[in-house]
């Protein structure tokens, strides 16, 4: 995909925004969401790496790359010239820091071991012991089917599935609005904070998929909260108080991403977008992955989301007024590219 | 008042209820296992052992939101296998089973082809150049390749030529 030289990402979302409105194409959200008066509230900020030479002539991406693409993201996130500071200013080194990964579409659409590597070496680098650092998911055949070798050693990185015989789902029913459920024993009681690594994704219910949506990888029933876009399911969710309390940073996988027939791995509606975000605003940043994503299907010719009817409906009801999880007010939003 | 007669047959029709249903849930396995072609079946193929079945009711397990559209089609059973081409390229198959052939055209029709080729294969088909979706009768086959090859297009149709002849055995 080319890259946008002369404008920034987000002058293009409020340049669709406006232009399209006349078309009827625009995305609800992004039309309503571009609000000059809010300029003077507190921003978040959603920094976008990206590297066109990332997968050289191969099939997956350059761990080298990939290293010095996440250290350029977090660099410019958190203003440093130190690859290691943004990491410890995050966490501290007697903390257990959960990394959820996002691995249900096999290994051509999951979070890659390569991003997950170079992570955990940052964590390592700012003082987290290797068994404080744990990667999960919903599943032991998910993470090895995306790539990851299983592991419970206490002397390295922990790889490991709710589902393992010894970690399962905390007996306690977590609830808010129409949600209720229980959390995995990962999040719940093993992890002190968490990073969330999901995928850039179209997916045929919720609309999008990024940080707020990956975490149905962390309740027992996630197949109950599909219903009206997964709204306000998603958002819902996402309020459960260990969820809400140890969420500390989102570094999106957008290597490769989809932007149409998600969740799963379609290639035909794949693309190499070779790019990392980071945000420690997970609506901001969903926001900002909705954007990617219409941009695509309409240089793709497909119709737009919205007229899909597949609207991200959940991003707004995150930010309203009964959840307050990040804003998705394009105009509260500083998008940096680099 | 229960009649004598009924509480003697009842441990008895309880296990032939049992039989049966453990006798169809292995007649089904046993069909499903027969959709995919064995190694070599199609010249450079491999398949992985493991055939996984997802019931309705478990398909989300395999496909998470994706299982919605499926149940609203009429999904029966989902079905699926790992192959390698030439020793390289890692495939995954699906044959998810509708209750009618109108469900697997409704599946088929709601994904854009994009710049599909369209080979003669079942019904209908689209090959890219890392997918190849076909449809016959109640059957809905998808193959994803999660590497590419330029050899792969033409590989991934002989493996669903060999796939389409097991359908409705």
């Amino acid at each position: 995909m080319k890259r946008m030289p002369e404008k920034s990402r987000r002058d293009f979302l409020k340049d669709c925004a406006i232009g399209a409105l006349a078309a009827g194409a625009v995305p609800l959200a992004l039309a309503h969401n571009v609000n000059p008066a809010a300029a003077s509230q507190p921003k978040s900020k959603v920094v976008i790496a990206r590297d066109a030479a990332l997968y050289g002539s191969g099939n997956n991406p350059e761990a080298a790359r990939v290293e010095k693409l996440l250290d350029r993201a977090m660099q410019t996130f958190s203003e440093s010239a130190d690859p290691v500071a943004p990491w410890k200013k995050l966490f501290k080194p007697n903390e257990v820091v959960g990394l959820k990964v996002n691995t249900i579409a096999g290994p051509g659409l999951s979070t890659h071991v390569a991003l997950v590597e170079a992570v955990c070496e940052r964590l390592k680098q700012a003082g987290i012991k290797p068994a404080n650092i744990v990667v999960w998911d919903r599943t032991n055949g998910e993470l090895e089917r995306a790539g990851f070798t299983l592991s419970n050693d206490l002397n390295r990185v922990r790889i490991v599935g709710t589902d393992s015989k010894d970690v399962g789902y905390d007996e306690t029913s977590f609830a808010y609005g129409v949600v209720k459920t229980r959390l995995s024993n990962l999040l719940t009681r093993t992890c002190d904070a968490m990073i969330n690594l999901p995928i850039l994704k179209n997916h045929s219910f919720a609309g999008v998929t990024l940080a707020l949506k990956n975490m149905y990888g962390v309740n027992n029933n996630p197949n109950q909260l599909h219903a009206d876009n997964c709204s306000p399911a998603v958002a819902d969710l996402n309020m459960l108080t260990p969820i809400r309390s140890k969420f500390r940073l989102v570094v999106a996988d957008a290597m490769t991403a989809c932007f149409e027939g998600g969740p799963m791995f379609k290639p035909q509606y794949s693309w190499r977008y070779n790019g990392i975000m980071i945000a420690t605003d997970p609506v901001a940043v969903d926001q900002t992955a909705w954007g990617i994503i219409e941009e695509k299907r309409a240089e793709r010719g497909l119709k737009s989301l919205s007229q899909s009817g597949l609207v991200p409906k959940y991003i707004a009801v995150a930010a309203n007024a009964d959840h307050r999880l990040g804003t998705d007010d394009l105009a509260r939003i500083t998008l940096q590219e680099v | 008042m229960r009649k004598p007669y009924l509480s003697k047959l009842t441990p008895l029709l309880i296990w032939l209820a049992l039989a049966f249903a453990f006798a169809a849930c292995r007649q089904h396995a046993a069909l499903t296992t027969t959709f995919f072609p064995e190694s070599n079946a199609a010249p450079g193929w491999t398949k992985s052992p493991e055939v996984r079945t997802f019931a309705p009711d478990h398909l989300s397990d395999y496909i998470d939101g994706d299982a919605e559209k499926y149940l609203k089609a009429g999904v029966k059973s989902t079905s699926t296998a790992d192959y390698k081409y030439n020793e390289k390229v890692e495939v995954v198959v699906d044959v998810y089973t509708m209750s009618s052939a109108g469900g697997a055209k409704t599946i088929f029709e709601s994904e854009p082809a994009m710049d599909a080729q369209t080979p003669a294969l079942g019904e209908a088909a689209r090959l890219y150049s890392q997918s190849l979706i076909f449809r016959k009768g109640p059957y809905l086959v998808r193959m994803v390749a999660y590497q590419e090859s330029p050899q792969l297009p033409p590989a991934l149709l002989d493996l669903g030529h060999a796939l389409e002849a097991r359908l409705g055995r």
